[in-house]
């Protein structure tokens, strides 16, 4: 077994420490190291993305990427959309409201991706939300409530000029291990 | 008067969980010392095991133990015959159940050989690597036609055969039925595999409690209560030892319900000898292998017409492959049986299949479950039919259809729930209309013409099916009204998406008159309800939606006749109001449920005798037959001749799956199914080659539909209600996936009628469908036969 490596990142908006051996993917390090098991495996081969994390803002697919590359990098998770406070994030909200979900094992992985997605592109058409959703495999909702999720999300963050949702909000809260 | 909730589409009460990552799914189990399953599988379709040299393993660090079949001892045995045949007359079968690990011989890729347990699973991984299986390897059995010839290697020897099954239903005579026929159209049909591919693997986890002698186990089942009562069997354990707690499944599908995987019998086995926690997740790899596939059957089909495009009669033979093992007996190809006859009044019919056993991985039912093999035979023989006589592929149905007088209709062969086929209701030629209008029955050959003219082609295909859903035996559940004033509903299923937490709420909250968030469910824990069986066969929403609707009723009973009590009145001049109880005219006279639940259960003074303590109630509910749900399935498509490309521009569903509880949730499920559906037909097929290996064992190989590949389902609902259940319902969980394949091959035809093509098989994926054309094309050349134009629809 190789010597564990050390390292340090920020998770959620905490600072996280972990000692891992090389070869640790970062879905296994944020599943079993911190817990955060709201980051789902569905291939561990880069294709179903229902592992997408953002890594300093971008969507990444945590089972392609070594823990140790992620060392001095900021991570969020699908539970960083929520931490600190109850009250889930618009895009969250969107989800529940136009049934953009059935098992939900694929749920985080489209909110992560989806997240930077409407960053960038904040008035989105159909085809450029489905052509952003063609990463994420999803078996139960045949993508339509998805798409129109994600549609309904846009529109709210866009209307909320009041207090615009942060893309990822900043959380104080959960002491890092 | 209680508000509505059976009928509207409240938001879920489970998205909170699932959306904020706090939902727990088996693999986010994680205990004190828990140990980690990799597994040694086979490499070969067909070998014997000489010898397994595991030295290499043990040595390992973080190696904890390395098991065999031989260290199993007695607790080696095959798994139990899941689904018994149904009592038909003249019916063989044969069984052969999977084993837990395999000992002298194995009998697919991928099958379970050595079980490694370790500290970590990245430990467990490279231990498989250690071991040696000395392997000799054998013929394979692959082809369903070659696996019956006298030559063939026998994967079960003890058998003699590789015949798993023969099958002969029939009503009326068919032979006689020929001889008054106008047109005869002789057809074979091939259906081929593909994955089910939920999105979460399956994974166990188990925790032996030497103290309390309790074993807990998490699995990603659709049969939480089987698997407990047979884990008991097995580990010599009693029931109420054992909780089996199926908890956020992330899709089913239908291989969670095969029960008595090998990695489900040995994880709970090893967490007791080991004293430690277990756990085992799948990879999608294993997934591959290791999880039940469906859907390879040939067909060799007849039907015989009058001159107006009357059936009268239908025969098929049909080959159905199981696998490697059949330990869910014939519910497959009984489903495809059955299902083939569809909508129609077909006077005579002969089905007879045989089952094979093959070397590949084990057949059990996946969404679907048979249906489409059989509504796509049928309705290619509806097609075919069509053109022969000169009819529109929608007229030739329109003269098929049974009448809606006709039901209760009773049919002569055994459905899967060993009664007689029964369709309950029905009302199928105002659906097919209904489609062609959402079509646009005048419009679209306008288009297609127009189209065509400028070198480009769309086709329309329209199709029919029903399916059996909602059959028993029984399901049951418990409904309690809490001292918080929240309703706590628990039943046996165990859920994997289709909203039960949610839909059974709207039950349950309309009966009691409260919120439809007031209103917990817990499904899928063995520990809160250990009656039932699971979910299966489209019959969550019937069969446990109808028995909380039952519990329910009881409680509704108790709360009024205590709630008269506490009150000072009599039974019949107390209502319910928003989660408490007052007297009719006089509101100020009231009391919330909450405080109720306490003057229900108390904790001094007298119980009135006759009565039960606490506001609660249980029940089950066993239909006699299942409620057969109905619909139409219509897609437009764009081919481009030259590359086979398939685009589909509009699909169109009218639905009937009588009164729905929830209707977003019921288009979501149809709206999935076709997803499915459209893999099916299009995308996805599972490869073997002729020496047993799956050649595109990855989501890199085996392609999904993506967002850019399903489009919008447009949906019209039709409620023609179950007289069988008291609400009306019809289960819908599959229907969306059953007919796609035939709508896309009619539809294919339709928009390349100078072509003469004719699809007899799914999946069709763009390859195939370029050979097709290029074999249309060239007959085209050689003969100058441009084909007799298809006939379309409308």
């Amino acid at each position: 077994m190789a010597q564990p490596v050390e390292i340090s990142l920020s998770v959620n908006g905490a600072p996280r420490r972990g000692s891992v051996e090389p070869r640790l993917l970062l879905s296994d390090f944020l599943r079993q190291e911190l817990g955060l098991t709201g980051t789902h495996v569905g291939c561990e081969h880069g294709v179903c993305g229902a592992c997408t994390v953002l890594i300093d803002g971008e969507a990444v697919r945590s089972c392609l990427v070594f823990a140790v590359q992620a060392e001095g990098a900021e991570l969020t998770t699908v539970e960083g959309l929520t931490a600190g406070n109850d009250a889930m994030h618009p895009l969250q909200e969107a989800f529940r409201d136009a049934h953009g979900l059935q098992c939900g094992f694929c749920t985080p992985g489209i909110l992560m991706s989806m997240i930077p997605f409407l960053r960038d592109t904040p008035s989105p058409d159909e085809p450029q939300i489905r052509e952003a959703l063609s990463g994420n495999l999803c078996r139960c909702t045949g993508y339509q409530n998805i798409v129109e999720a994600v549609q309904l999300a846009a529109e709210r963050m866009a209307g909320s000029t009041a207090a615009p949702a942060p893309a990822v909000p900043t959380i104080g809260a959960e002491a890092g291990s | 008067m209680s508000k509505i909730h059976v009928g509207t589409s409240p938001v879920r009460n489970e998205d909170r969980q699932l959306l904020t990552g706090r939902a727990t799914f088996v693999d986010d189990v994680q205990l004190e010392g828990m140990l980690h399953v990799a597994f040694v599988r086979s490499d070969h379709a067909h070998a014997m095991i000489r010898g397994i040299d595991v030295s290499a393993a043990l040595e390992r660090e973080g190696v904890v133990a390395v098991i065999t079949a031989e260290e199993l001892g007695d607790y080696w045995q095959p798994g139990p015959l899941l689904v018994p045949p149904p009592p038909i007359e003249g019916l063989v079968f044969n069984q052969a159940s999977q084993v837990p690990l395999a000992k002298d011989r194995v009998r697919h890729v991928g099958e379970a050989i050595v079980m490694i347990v370790a500290e970590s699973r990245y430990i467990a991984e490279d231990a498989v690597a250690d071991v040696f299986v000395d392997m000799e390897p054998l013929d394979p059995v692959v082809d369903l036609e070659a696996a019956l010839a006298e030559d063939a290697p026998v994967l079960h020897p003890q058998l003699g055969t590789n015949l798993a099954a023969h099958v002969v239903q029939r009503h009326g005579d068919y032979e006689e039925a020929k001889q008054g026929a106008h047109l005869v159209v002789n057809r074979r049909f091939h259906y081929d595999r593909g994955a089910a591919a939920a999105m979460e693997n399956r994974a166990v986890a188990a925790r032996w409690d030497a103290r309390a002698e309790e074993l807990t186990i998490w699995d990603t089942t659709q049969a939480p209560i089987p698997i407990r009562n047979g884990l008991a069997r097995m580990l010599g354990l009693l029931e109420s030892r054992v909780r089996v707690v199926a908890p956020y499944v992330g899709g089913g599908f239908g291989p969670k319900i095969m029960m008595f995987y090998p990695e489900e019998v040995l994880v709970p086995w090893a967490a007791m000898r080991l004293g430690r926690p277990v756990k085992w997740t799948e990879d999608r790899q294993e997934n591959f292998f290791a999880t039940t596939q469906e859907r390879s059957q040939i067909h060799d089909a007849e039907i015989a017409f009058s001159a107006d495009g009357k059936i009268l009669g239908i025969r098929d033979f049909f080959f159905h492959d199981t696998g490697a093992y059949d330990p869910y007996g014939l519910t497959v190809p009984i489903n495809s049986q059955c299902t083939l006859l569809g909508p129609y009044d077909v006077p005579a019919y002969h089905s007879e299949f045989r089952a094979v056993f093959t070397n590949r991985t084990t057949v059990t039912p996946v969404r679907g479950a048979g249906r489409q093999h059989g509504v796509f035979v049928m309705e290619r023989l509806l097609d075919i039919g069509a053109r022969e006589l000169g009819l529109t592929v929608d007229e030739i149905r329109r003269r098929n259809y049974l009448r809606d007088d006709v039901f209760p209709h009773t049919f002569q062969i055994l459905f899967q729930d060993f009664a007689p086929l029964y369709y309950d209701s029905g009302n199928y030629a105002p659906a097919l209309e209904a489609a062609l209008d959402i079509v646009g029955r005048e419009t679209f050959r306008a288009e297609q013409a127009r189209l065509r003219a400028e070198g480009r082609f769309i086709g329309l295909g329209v199709v029919s099916y029903v399916e059996g859903t909602g059959i028993g035996p029984y399901e049951g559940a418990r409904v309690t009204v809490e001292p918080s004033g929240k309703v706590r509903v628990a039943t046996g299923l165990g859920t994997q998406g289709q909203g039960h937490y949610t839909a059974f709420a709207q039950i349950v909250a309309e009966v009691l008159d409260v919120d439809v968030a007031d209103v917990h469910v817990v499904t899928g824990d063995t520990r809160e309800f250990g009656w039932g069986t699971g979910t299966f066969a489209s019959r969550g929403a019937v069969v446990a939606g109808s028995a909380c609707h039952e519990a329910a009723t009881i409680v509704r009973r108790k709360v009024l006749e205590v709630g008269a009590r506490v009150l000072g009145a009599e039974p019949d001049q107390v209502e319910l109001d928003g989660g408490s109880v007052r007297v009719r005219g006089d509101h100020g006279r009231s009391i919330r449920f909450g405080a109720l639940a306490g003057h229900a259960n108390p904790l001094r003074g007298a119980v009135v005798p006759g009565t039960e303590p606490g506001l609660e109630a249980t029940a089950y509910f066993g239909p006699d037959h299942g409620s057969t749900a109905s619909g139409v399935h219509a897609m437009v498509v764009e081919v481009d001749p030259e590359t086979a490309m398939v685009r589909i521009d509009r699909y169109i569903v009218v639905h009937d799956c009588g009164k729905l509880i929830n209707p977003v949730i019921v288009a979501g499920q149809v709206q999935g199914g076709v997803a499915h559906g459209i893999g099916n037909a299009f995308y996805e097929q599972l490869i073997y080659d002729d020496t047993g290996q799956l050649m595109n064992a990855s989501f890199m190989d085996y392609l999904l539909p993506t967002a850019m590949d399903v489009p919008r389902v447009e949906m019209a609902h039709r409620e023609t209600a179950a007289p069988l259940n008291p609400l009306g319902l019809k289960g819908v969980g599959e229907a969306g996936c059953i007919p796609t394949g035939a709508a896309f091959a009619q539809a294919v035809e339709d928009a390349l009628p100078h072509l003469a093509l004719e699809i007899r098989e799914i999946p069709l994926s763009p390859n195939r469908l370029f050979e097709l054309l290029r074999d249309a094309k060239g007959r085209e050349q050689v003969t100058g036969d441009r084909g007799q134009p298809a006939t379309a629809a409308a």
